[in-house]
């Protein structure tokens, strides 16, 4: 039997293009998750490692640009808050109102404006885009939806832009 | 710390339809906890293997969307050196990267672009394949420096136009 997907409710229509969830980060930029990163796909760019070579072509140290997302994600726990903290929440109040159990990110777009330096703060927004007709893949039946996510420092500089295209599904 | 030894791409050296370097490693369970940890990425599907499993009915954990981009972005400035400043990424994921993968980064030069501030900009077509499958398709754009006396990091606001 064929799965049946909703239409789109309407306090899901009337978030498209609307600016949620400014946010600032929770800590300083700095430079443990950069070393991490770097680990973690053994990145050798000396930009990242010899603050010498960093100051000579960057004028000091930066982050690597695709880690413009890692900046937002909350502490997998912290002291007060209850409950399940998610990141990127524009999305998830998607997925919850469309009432798709399951989500997958398709793509991924950034853009990449000033670097990221040690010590920034950052801020952001989300705006859902648009919210697409149903749709069958090899995962499920479902809707795909898109999250911008607008990034400033704090001297206001564009730092990115993050254009995520989700697919929430149910599974066949 | 060593001697840091600068490697320095120039358009000079760069013709369209040019193949990259590519780049081999056999992925484990700890590259994907590794990348998921670093990129702050919590979610079970990158940790939990009983999760990934039952619950997004993959065949194990998998590697995360920005430990994705972190491996691009590396496979990118290996080959550029670190003047090399990355512009704009666009990938599309069709298959999941697993544990015991051995995943593969290729690409070529799609073309070069001088902008009108004089930027140098590469568009590349990127991928990671594992069995010579495309798992992840990449498209990214670079600046690297036109010459020695060039440096893409130095470009703002206006001069700036990925």
């Amino acid at each position: 039997m064929p799965l049946q997907i909703p239409e789109i409710p309407p306090e899901a229509t009337a978030l498209i293009g609307k600016p949620q969830y400014e946010e600032e980060t929770e800590f300083p930029i700095e430079m443990s998750y950069v070393w991490n990163t770097c680990a973690a796909v053994q990145n050798a760019n000396p930009l990242y490692w010899d603050p010498k070579v960093a100051e000579e072509i960057t004028h000091g140290q930066i982050t690597p640009p695709t880690m413009l997302s890692v900046w937002f994600r909350p502490h997998h726990w912290s002291p007060g808050v209850v409950g399940d903290k998610k990141p990127m929440r524009a999305h998830f109040d998607i997925k919850e109102i469309l009432g798709l159990p399951e989500a997958i990110v398709a793509s991924n777009e950034t853009i990449f404006g000033e670097p990221v330096r040690l010590g920034d703060t950052l801020f952001t927004h989300q705006v859902i885009k648009s919210i697409s007709e149903v749709k069958t893949t090899k995962l499920g039946t479902g809707r795909f939806w898109v999250v911008d996510v607008e990034t400033v420092n704090e001297r206001r500089e564009h730092v990115g832009s993050d254009i995520y295209s989700f697919f929430g599904y149910k599974r066949a | 710390m060593g001697i840091t030894v600068l490697k320095e791409l120039t358009v000079d050296q760069v013709k369209e339809g040019q193949v990259l370097p590519s780049l081999s490693h056999s992925v484990t369970a700890t590259t994907v906890v590794l990348g998921a940890m670093a990129s702050r990425d919590w979610r079970p599907m990158h940790h939990d293997k009983e999760f990934a499993i039952h619950r997004n009915g993959t065949q194990d954990i998998f590697i995360n969307t920005p430990n994705n981009a972190a491996w691009f972005e590396r496979f990118i400035t290996d080959w550029t050196g670190p003047k090399g400043r990355v512009g704009r990424m666009k990938f599309k994921m069709s298959k999941s990267v697993y544990p015991g993968d051995d995943m593969v980064l290729s690409g070529r030069v799609d073309k070069i672009v001088i902008d009108d501030t004089d930027c140098c900009w590469l568009d590349l077509a990127l991928e990671v394949t594992v069995a010579q499958q495309v798992c992840t398709s990449c498209q990214a754009r670079v600046a690297i420096p036109r010459d020695e006396h060039d440096n893409p990091w130095d470009r703002k606001a206006a001069r700036w136009k990925p």
